[in-house]
């Protein structure tokens, strides 16, 4: 017993309890991250069947130079992305602000605004389409009702709507989640902070230029990190919203890779797609990274 | 006197819009559920249904494998959030108390992780499934889903036992219990909460996930709910069955309705640790 004890350290016991979820990471996101590497380099279809074989950086230098397709989602994705983080950000402070207050019903309000963020995307994607449908929706009702638009509207159907319906969708999706962290974020301000900047005579603007957003300011950056890289990543919503369309001008990179991929069976150069878009992400969290000039309080 | 009258108008009218907003897509599907289907397609919009129709309720499940779909639904997403937190519970103990990997700087490689893109996974994962004959099993999601939570169930976890004073281990040890029977006597039942938190949320992500389901699950039967509702068609592929979509909008949301309603202040705090918590 006691000579087990002595082999098996603190440290190697420690290893071993994290044995299984590195094997689980191992098989999952580690590998499959090192074999797109690998077949991003290579020519593979599954409809040959034929054996991969190495064409060398040529995937890339079509992503680069040839391939229209990808720089039209890249520009879909980054409108996208900024758009409705922008909003939701907006919204969210606002919601965040109003939540924190007291007032009856505070709990019901709290878990209505929690709602969205729990309910399936891509289930509450179907309930917009019927929202947006362009004859029996109920945006186009309430709008011709109120005598906004004279005649019903291909919401999903049309360019520049499409896009900004997906947004729309998106901000009502994803607002809650951005709500509930700066909401956090303002619970662990001091109230003292604010009773001190009242006695120098601050009024609310101020209080909340100088004592809110400062001290938020960790909260905010950690809530846009993790917005944006999941706006980037959206597929879901466009998936069944749109598929991409019309005319591709909703589709973005993940329905984009999804699409060709699924389509041509070219896992090639789907691979090579995948190292991109992962090589995108990783700008997007240095940017925001460096943004936050101080040191982040994470965890 | 009368401005404090005044804000709270504009106080409760601003909250009014907020929960509205939030919540008329989906009261929006439960009128469309309950209605008789010549008053869904109906113009102008009818907003209350002239009487209770349970039809769709009833059609999505005599039509459409809805059933076969919500009990793959709920196997999947409970087995990956068992395994999930399994092996989650053993990894946070070894981030928290053990220091392994220099304890924080591992868990925001880990944190890192889970940043990324799902769909940039697709295409080894699409190949390793195919390869091993295993489309259309459930371990071919069960298998991810465990995986893609742990980064997030082992960075709620190590920062609630973090919490736990080594004063408590110390004495268990003295009592003669060994490390593994520290952590399954001491530190998991006083985690409980975390443990029920991350329960929860995990429980949530498989529930609704989308992509991984549509492509490993090509069959009807083997689908998830969300891909089965993505997927419903009617007779020809421009006719979609809008009263069965939303009544099966209403089942699938149920149970989430359920844990907002009664979990509110848990999900919060999960979803919430580590990025206000020091």
């Amino acid at each position: 017993m006691r000579k087990r004890v002595q082999f098996l350290t603190d440290q190697r016991f420690g290893y071993l309890l994290l044995f299984p979820a590195l094997f689980l990471f191992g098989v999952v996101i580690f590998y499959p991250v090192a074999r797109n590497v690998y077949l991003s380099f290579h020519e593979k279809s599954i409809t040959t069947g034929m054996q991969a074989y190495f064409v060398g950086a040529r995937h890339y230098l079509k992503i680069i130079t040839g391939d229209l397709r990808f720089r039209e989602a890249l520009g879909n994705t980054i409108y996208f992305t900024v758009v409705s983080v922008a909003i939701e950000f907006l919204l969210g402070l606002a919601f965040a602000l109003a939540l924190n207050l007291s007032f009856r019903w505070r709990n019901f309000a709290r878990a209505s605004v929690i709602l969205p963020w729990a309910l399936p995307t891509a289930v509450m994607a179907m309930a917009w389409r019927w929202i947006y449908h362009d004859i029996y929706g109920v945006a186009n009702d309430i709008l011709l009702r109120l005598g906004v638009i004279k005649e019903a509207v291909a919401w999903l159907g049309k360019v520049p709507l499409a896009m900004h319906a997906a947004i729309f969708s998106d901000v009502w999706k994803t607002t809650s989640f951005m709500a509930l962290m700066l909401l956090a974020g303002l619970q662990s301000i001091p109230q003292e902070l604010y009773s001190a900047a009242s006695i120098d005579g601050a009024g609310a603007w101020t209080k909340f230029r100088y004592v809110t957003l400062p001290l938020l300011r960790p909260v905010i950056t950690m809530a846009l990190l993790f917005r944006s890289l999941q706006a980037f990543a959206v597929f879901d919503l466009i998936w069944v919203l749109t598929q991409g369309g019309p005319g591709g001008t909703t589709e973005t990179l993940s329905v984009y890779l999804y699409n060709y991929t699924f389509r041509y069976l070219n896992l090639g150069y789907g691979s090579a797609l995948s190292v991109t878009i992962f090589g995108l992400s990783l700008i997007i969290i240095l940017i925001i990274l460096l943004f936050q000039k101080e040191e982040v309080e994470l965890g | 006197m009368k401005s404090k009258k005044f804000r709270m108008v504009i106080l409760y009218s601003v909250v009014g819009l907020v929960v509205f907003f939030s919540l008329a897509p989906f009261l929006w599907q439960v009128v469309t559920s309950f209605k008789p289907s010549q008053e869904i397609f109906s113009r102008p919009v009818k907003y209350i249904p002239s009487y209770l129709d349970l039809s769709a309720y009833v059609k999505i499940f005599i039509r459409h494998p809805f059933g076969r779909q919500i009990v793959n639904s709920i196997f999947i997403a409970c087995v990956s959030t068992f395994i999930c937190l399994a092996l989650a519970s053993l990894a946070s103990y070894a981030v928290a108390r053990f220091k392994i990997f220099g304890g924080r700087s591992f868990l925001l490689f880990i944190l890192l992780l889970s940043l990324f893109p799902p769909v940039v996974l697709i295409v080894p994962l699409y190949e390793m499934v195919s390869t091993w004959g295993l489309m259309n099993n459930w371990l071919a999601l069960i298998i991810p889903y465990s995986a893609l939570n742990l980064p997030f169930a082992i960075w709620v976890m190590s920062s609630f036992f973090r919490q736990i004073p080594q004063a408590l281990e110390d004495a268990a040890k003295v009592d003669g219990l060994s490390r593994l029977g520290i952590l399954v006597r001491i530190i998991l039942p006083l985690s409980a909460p975390a443990l029920a938190t991350t329960a929860i949320l995990v429980f949530i992500f498989c529930w609704n996930e989308f992509l991984l389901a549509l492509t490993f699950m090509t069959r009807d039967t083997s689908r998830t709910v969300p891909v089965g509702i993505a997927m419903l068609s009617g007779a020809s592929q421009y006719e979609i069955p809008w009263d069965q979509i939303s009544a099966a909008t209403v089942l699938t949301t149920l149970p989430l309705v359920t844990f907002v309603v009664l979990f509110q202040r848990r999900i919060v705090e999960g979803l919430t640790a580590g990025a206000v918590k020091g």
